[in-house]
């Protein structure tokens, strides 16, 4: 059941991310990360991260995701036009990124660790929330008040950049 | 049933298409909306460790309160990082990457 | 006591630095300063040798890393109790006859600023403790020097001889920068006491092979400071001077501090015979080369300065012949004396000619000048090796050691001993007897007691300074030994026989003459050696100051110093092409490093 949930949700979760990707109409690039991070939520939840998969919808896909749409609409983004390639940049770039997914792979494999079943948990019942709030706020109480301080911050930074005028 | 290995390869999946759209695709939003990704991948990864290496049948919550730290920074950079963007749109009238280029020797 | 050294060593330079800052329109004033601190100097002097002081006094340690120091102190012992009196009894006597010599000159304050200089530099020589210290107060010296020949700085052949003074020393005074450098590297030491240690138990050992280079490389500071040849060239041309100037550093002390250091480092020519035998033959070389140039000279102070440099070359042969240090000190001793005298009374004889030096226009002045006649002929004869003053019983001695040890050496300073009393007659004849040649010398009269004064005073000690006495109270058993070696009997009487043909050589030539009946070519133009100098500058110092300035245009400047301006701005055009502007470019560079980071952390 688990395995089913796992790969069902992967496969989308990567399919969508690709097409954001590739496609070109900024609008269905952020539908496709919507959905993206819905599936990245529900994969949250099979690891038994339930508080962190509901953020994830609330903030993420409900919040960020939103004020995207925000602006492209306020920039009135039509479809990218389609320019030369740049030949250097995307031979570059692909590299990058295949370098890094065969270092990712080499690492996975070089160690047995990672080739675990999923492990149980002692208390299978618990809630998630409340032992997270506990960590948080027990733990890392300052660094909780200090991201209070830094919302307030870009907020106020938010206002100031979005002026018409930059006086 | 998932390994960590399955989830952590799906997480790099996730990082490394994040990668390709930040240094692929012209357009700063799509650029922004690569950048989500790869820190949505970060915080997949941590879940994972948080939930396969426990304790004592006790999970290390500290990866899941980093996450939830990450969560909200990353809120608040997108918003900084769109009202920088329309501020550039408002004085360049353009999003392509390719014609901000007035820093070249 | 010590109080008394130091105040001995720097009331000149206290002096020296008031006139400088105080007295430019007092002339008085600065005569006065100068003349006080000289008297100082001679009280402080005295007490010191009457009191038999003896030790090294390190005031402070000028550089201290440990293991090498360079003290700042005072060295008293026999040797430099003796110098100290020979250097502060003649400043006084030479300070006021200047009171008469320079009264009409300007430049008053000058003179008298670069005497004081000049007494506080000797005396630190003599009183140094260490060769690095002395070393300075040799280069002090040399500058004083150079202030005093170009006092009359408006002449270019003052100018001149002034810069040929100070740059034939330093020529010397590298050979003795050297020396000093490898004594340090062999003892680990500059002072004297460390440097003098006896052979047996001292580090002379451990520089064995060394020590005779050693020996001639301090030996080079005293060929130049003390005008041997091959460096002589520079001492007749400092008598450009003043007179007062020439008598007292040219004659008998500045020069004489070559000599001086010889006797300083005595027990290490005594352990080098090599170097001892090459010390006395240019001694030996020096002292027949400018007895014969002598000869030619027609400047009443030429005449005087090649005999100065002839009997510093008996000074050094005696110190090569290395049976004592007091043996080339009792020379002199005795010729500080005389030759200054002859000097200042050259000096009173060229005021009285109106500053007319050239001695085929004097003639007849003895009867003029009668009081300078008296004093120069006691100098004169002191000079000659007369028997029974003093210049007969120090010259006499070194050449007796020298029959003894170095038969060549003897008779090469026999014959330098027959032509001394030869040009010194000469001299006299032709200045003081005989018919005035010019009307200066028809009109000339005696000096002012000012400086008639001086030169009465510094005759007793030309006469009597070379008695047994006065060796005995002058050169105590523990300066050296000056005992008579013993010689056949027939040796003294070669020394009164050059003696006497010299002067009969020289009035039966000199009579009356109305010009020099002797003209030699060669000795006119002072055996070419001036010719010989210039070429070898223009041409071998030339070419390689060229060679200097074809390396440091091309290969300095072009290569090192616009070469690595033009690497830098090649490298920094080559990385100008890297910011593209691109905001991807950017993304892209970041990426692969960061990939390439990783890649390198886990392999």
């Amino acid at each position: 059941m688990l395995t089913a949930a796992f790969w069902f949700f992967a496969t989308l979760m990567v399919a969508f991310g690709l097409s954001v990707v590739l496609l070109r109409n900024p609008v269905s690039c952020a539908m496709c990360l919507v959905m993206s991070f819905i599936s990245l939520a529900a994969l949250f939840i099979t690891l038994d991260a339930t508080f962190i998969g509901i953020i994830q919808v609330l903030v993420y896909a409900g919040a960020v995701m939103v004020l995207f749409l925000f602006i492209i609409m306020l920039l009135d983004l039509r479809t990218e036009e389609s320019r030369r390639l740049n030949f250097g940049a995307t031979i570059g770039g692909t590299l990058v990124v295949a370098a890094f997914l065969s270092i990712l792979l080499r690492v996975i494999s070089s160690d047995h660790a990672f080739s675990q079943p999923l492990p149980a948990l002692a208390d299978p019942g618990a809630s998630d929330v409340r032992l997270v709030g506990m960590e948080l706020f027990h733990n890392y109480a300052l660094p909780f008040e200090v991201v209070g301080v830094l919302l307030l911050v870009a907020t106020v930074g938010v206002i100031v950049l979005s002026r018409k005028s930059l006086r | 049933m998932p390994t960590l290995a399955n989830y952590l390869i799906a997480s790099g999946l996730l990082f490394a298409i994040g990668l390709g759209g930040v240094m692929l695709r012209r357009s700063i939003i799509v650029i922004f909306m690569g950048l989500e990704m790869m820190l949505n991948a970060a915080n997949l990864s941590l879940v994972a460790f948080s939930r396969y290496g426990l304790v004592n049948g006790h999970q290390n919550y500290d990866a899941q309160v980093l996450v939830f730290f990450i969560i909200t920074v990353a809120a608040a950079e997108v918003a900084v990082g769109l009202a920088i963007i329309v501020s550039l749109y408002r004085a360049r009238q353009t999003t392509h990457v390719e014609d901000l280029d007035t820093l070249k020797f | 006591m010590i109080t008394v050294a130091w105040i001995t060593l720097t009331a000149p330079l206290v002096a020296a630095a008031l006139i400088l800052l105080v007295t430019r329109t007092n002339k008085p004033l600065a005569a006065g300063l100068a003349i006080l601190s000289s008297l100082i100097s001679a009280v402080g002097g005295w007490a010191i040798f009457l009191s038999k002081t003896t030790g090294e006094f390190t005031a402070f340690n000028w550089v201290d890393l440990g293991d090498f120091t360079i003290p700042v102190g005072l060295a008293l012992d026999p040797l430099s109790r003796t110098m100290l009196v020979i250097v502060t009894s003649i400043s006084p006597l030479v300070f006021i006859f200047s009171l008469g010599y320079m009264k009409k000159e300007e430049g008053y304050w000058r003179y008298f600023a670069g005497l004081a200089l000049f007494l506080f530099s000797m005396l630190g020589i003599v009183l140094a403790n260490n060769l690095v210290m002395m070393y300075i107060f040799w280069e002090l010296v040399g500058v004083s020097s150079y202030i005093l020949i170009g006092h009359y700085f408006q002449k270019d052949s003052a100018a001149d001889a002034a810069k040929q003074a100070f740059l034939v020393n330093r020529i010397g005074d590298f050979g003795f920068m050297l020396g000093i450098l490898l004594l340090w590297l062999a003892t680990g030491s500059t002072t004297f006491s460390l440097v003098n240690a006896p052979n047996d138990s001292g580090p002379l050992h451990s520089i064995h092979l060394l020590l005779p280079v050693a020996v001639i490389l301090f030996f080079c500071g005293t060929v130049g400071k003390s005008a041997q040849f091959p460096l002589h060239v520079w001492l007749p041309n400092s008598m450009e001077g003043p007179t007062p100037v020439s008598s007292l550093l040219h004659a008998a002390t500045m020069v004489a501090a070559g000599v001086f250091l010889l006797a300083r480092i005595f027990p290490l020519v005594e352990a080098s015979p090599v170097a001892a035998d090459i010390i006395a033959w240019i001694g030996a070389i020096t002292a027949l080369g400018a007895g014969i140039l002598a000869i030619g000279q027609d400047d009443i102070k030429r005449i005087l300065a090649y005999s100065t440099i002839s009997q510093l070359g008996y000074m050094v042969t005696g110190a090569g012949l290395a049976f004592s240090a007091a043996l080339p000190m009792f020379h002199l001793f005795t010729h500080a004396f005389f030759k200054c005298l002859l000097f200042l009374s050259a000096g009173s004889v060229i005021i009285g000619m109106h500053h007319e030096q050239d001695i085929w226009k004097m003639g007849g002045l003895k009867n003029k000048m009668p009081l300078t006649f008296l004093a120069y002929m006691a100098g004169m004869l002191a000079l000659s090796g007369c028997p029974g003053l003093s210049g007969y019983f120090s010259k006499d001695l070194i050449m007796s050691y020298a029959w003894e040890s170095h038969r060549a050496i003897f008779w090469v300073v026999v014959v330098a001993a027959g032509l001394t009393p030869f040009y010194m007659a000469r001299q006299a004849l032709v200045v003081f007897f005989g018919t005035p040649r010019s009307d200066h010398a028809k009109h000339a009269q005696e000096s002012p007691a000012v400086m008639v004064v001086p030169l009465l005073i510094l005759a007793i000690p030309a006469v009597i300074a070379g008695w047994p006495l006065f060796q005995h109270i002058f050169f105590p058993p523990d300066f050296g030994s000056l005992e008579e070696p013993h010689v056949p009997f027939f040796v003294p009487y070669i020394f009164l026989s050059a003696f006497v043909l010299g002067i009969a050589l020289a009035v039966a030539i000199y009579r009356n003459p109305l010009n020099d009946p002797l003209r030699i070519p060669i000795l006119q133009h002072r055996f070419y050696i001036d010719a010989v100098y210039d070429w070898a500058v223009a041409n071998i110092q030339g070419g390689f100051a060229r060679l200097c300035s074809f390396l440091d245009r091309w290969f300095i400047n072009g290569v090192l110093v616009q070469g690595t301006a033009t690497v830098v701005w090649t490298l920094g055009f080559a990385l100008r092409f890297l910011q593209l502007g691109n905001l991807q470019a950017y993304a892209l560079f970041f990426g692969a490093g960061v990939v390439g980071l990783i890649y390198l952390l886990l392999r």
